[in-house]
């Protein structure tokens, strides 16, 4: 065959892509009207979707929010669109919306879990949003505290001498750190645990026999609605990460013990039902404390559901942890950086961004799971529900409570869901 | 076998007669396979030292040792009078001291190219942001890509990612520079750039081990070329004997295969 020599003398200029692939005609045609199956399936969803729209929306929206109780309900909706009509009874929402929300809180005392949410809302600002000052960071971390004392009340010295502990831990391991970096560490660990459980106690009473400032106590079963579940699934979700972010390392180290703590952790965690683990929280955990100690039962779920959700969240960060190439621990130990700088600003921030959408998942399912609560005994929406259905004016009512309770979880579930998209955006700089 | 450190470089390259790197009776294995056999070298501060041989020979392997990347079991590695042991402190200085390019570039992709070359200086050395960031510029404007410094690296082009890995490991001033096959990954057009890098590197006076097939690089710049094979340094010599006269019949396969098309 002979070769056909060809030299270009001219390059040529882009053209615009033709009509039919692109703009709103070419969208409907590719999407939904692409050969007869695809157009079949398209008619037959759209009668789905508008049988199902015309039996939701009338029930939905030819409804009552006024009234006193379920038979009242049904009376002005037999009235209004006759007794065929299937129409929701928001009134149950209506007239229980406050109990829904705080549970038995005393209403006296509503500014308090208002005024806390209020500044939960700026304490993770900073943390969700890095544009933001990071001085505000500083209120973040005061935050649990100054909560903590406004929703369980008592005095005010409570929460700056658990403050205080962790100072005492600082200044340990500041000065003691000259002298021998282990022993440091160990003070670091001993000496505020030694203050919180033994001394602390009669410090409090002390100054606040001295300065009698305090709000009023709240004990937890008073606590209750909406506002349990996010002080559960907050607190639990926070504390979470970082210690699923240690389980994940511990079980990637050299070091045997640590490895084998972490995985039998992990796995035991893992292997039991949530369920279980709540029950321990609410009967069994109190054998195991020192006679007399009354430890909080919120405060014992809190615990059991951190540990539960942070078992997950290390295998969450290891497949993070396994997605980065071998080159960037080589390249971090290459410039000197020791293990925890190597960490901290090569692989983490690497991983975690990795991980985004199965840490957000965790946290999503951990928030639906504080529901869980209402088995032991805790009033979260769901027990409440339970407990507005035992009065007779309200018995026998079921949709319209679950739809709400599940349309109030939606909105968090959904901003979680939102806020990790936007995360990911945000970190993306290109692969590689 | 004995070292040779001969001196042919060009004007401008000259090599002292203090030591930068000594290897002595080094081995390595990976479980029972014994990759590196009785490696024997002495690095003189100044030398640009070309390292070749047939994938598997152990070339990079070696390199790597002696920033601690890979452990090895017997033998005494020296860098410039640190003894490596398994003291993490030892370790760590060594790495802050010798600068490493990898064949993947290794940069760090959730950094701006600026980021990447002052991380090191700052959480490492301890220096000031503002002096960090001025050292960083220079070395980038060294490497010929100050107007990228607030990209990401993927935003560059591979030569350009490979430039700015150089620069990152020369903003932390080191005495010694491992290269380990840097042009290897890299499109044809793109080696030159690098390679001009390297040079203007060598001219300078930096003490460099490089793994390359650049065979090119290695007779312009390189004062001593050494050929591995097995695991075991074959021959060395300097670079026009290397190639005109090879005297082991491996590195005369070796060559003829390299260079023969």
């Amino acid at each position: 065959m002979e070769v056909k020599p060809y030299v270009r003398t001219a390059m040529l200029d882009g053209k615009p892509a033709p009509v039919t692939s692109s703009g709103p005609a070419g969208w409907l045609k590719k999407n939904l009207f692409d050969g007869p199956w695809n157009t079949a399936a398209t008619l037959v969803a759209l009668v789905v979707v508008f049988l199902l729209l015309s039996h939701l929306l009338p029930w939905v929206f030819q409804s009552v929010w006024n009234a006193e109780n379920l038979a009242e309900c049904r009376e002005i909706i037999d009235a209004t669109w006759g007794p065929e009509h299937s129409g929701a009874c928001w009134a149950v929402i209506h007239d229980r919306y406050l109990q829904l929300i705080y549970g038995f809180y005393p209403w006296d005392f509503l500014w308090r879990p208002n005024l806390t949410f209020a500044m939960m809302l700026v304490a993770i600002a900073p943390v969700l949003f890095t544009q933001l000052p990071r001085k505000m960071l500083i209120f973040s971390c005061l935050f649990p505290f100054i909560g903590a004392w406004l929703l369980w009340g008592g005095s005010i010295w409570q929460p700056v001498m658990v403050l205080a502990g962790f100072g005492i831990g600082a200044a340990a391991f500041r000065y003691l750190a000259k002298v021998n970096r282990i022993l440091s560490i160990a003070a670091a660990i001993v000496l505020p645990v030694i203050w919180w459980v033994f001394v602390m106690e009669t410090v409090v009473h002390g100054l606040h026999a001295v300065i009698p400032l305090g709000l009023e106590p709240v004990q937890s079963n008073q606590f209750g609605g909406f506002m349990v579940s996010i002080i559960i699934g907050l607190t639990a979700i926070t504390c979470s990460l970082p210690l699923g972010i240690m389980l994940a390392l511990g079980r990637q180290t050299e070091l045997f013990i640590v490895r084998t703590f972490s995985v039998g952790f992990i796995e035991f965690i893992r292997g039991v039902p949530l369920i279980t683990l709540l029950f321990v929280a609410s009967t069994l955990l109190n054998y195991f404390m020192p006679p007399g100690t009354n430890f909080d039962l919120i405060v014992r779920v809190i615990i059991m559901a951190t540990l539960f959700s942070s078992a997950y969240i290390a295998e969450v960060v290891r497949g993070g942890l396994a997605a980065l190439p071998k080159g960037q621990y080589e390249a971090a130990d290459s410039l000197g950086l020791d293990y925890w700088q190597a960490q901290q600003l090569i692989i983490m921030p690497q991983a975690l961004k990795i991980a985004i959408p199965g840490i957000v998942s965790t946290f999503i399912g951990l928030f639906k799971d504080t529901t869980l609560v209402s088995i032991i005994g805790i009033l979260d929406p769901i027990g409440l529900s339970n407990a507005i259905r035992a009065d007779s004016a309200w018995n026998g009512i079921y949709w319209e409570l679950f739809a709400f309770i599940g349309f109030v979880f939606f909105i968090f579930c959904f901003s979680m869901s939102r806020y990790s998209m936007y995360l990911e955006r945000k970190l993306n700089t290109g692969h590689r | 076998m004995t070292d040779t450190a001969v001196n042919t470089a060009p004007a401008g390259m000259t090599v002292s007669d203090e030591v930068a790197i000594e290897i002595r009776n080094m081995n390595k294995w990976y479980g029972q396979f014994h990759v590196l056999r009785d490696i024997d070298l002495t690095v003189y501060r100044g030398e640009r030292i070309v390292i070749c041989g047939p994938s598997g020979s152990g070339k990079s392997t070696m390199i790597r040792c002696i920033n601690a990347l890979e452990e090895h079991q017997e033998g005494k590695i020296t860098v410039d009078g640190t003894v490596l042991s398994s003291d993490l402190k030892n370790i760590d200085k060594i790495r802050s001291e010798v600068g490493m390019c990898f064949q993947h570039f290794n940069l760090f992709p959730h950094l701006t190219i600026l980021e990447n070359c002052t991380l090191a200086p700052i959480w490492v050395r301890k220096i000031p942001k503002k002096e960090a960031i001025d050292t960083a510029m220079h070395y980038l404007e060294k490497v010929k890509i100050p107007d990228q410094a607030n990209k990401y690296p993927g935003q560059l082009s591979g030569g350009q990612q490979q430039r700015v890995a150089i620069a990152r490991s020369l903003c932390m001033r080191p005495k010694i520079m491992l290269f380990d096959e840097p042009t290897s990954a890299l499109d044809p057009e793109m080696i030159k750039e690098v390679l001009d890098t390297m040079i203007q590197l060598a001219e300078e006076g930096m003490t460099m081990l490089c793994v390359t097939h650049e065979m090119g690089f290695a007779q312009a710049v390189a004062n001593r070329v050494i050929f591995m094979d097995a695991g075991q340094i074959v021959e060395q010599n300097e670079p026009k004997a290397f190639f005109n006269n090879p005297q082991s019949e491996r590195t005369k396969l070796f060559l003829s295969q390299i260079l023969g098309h």
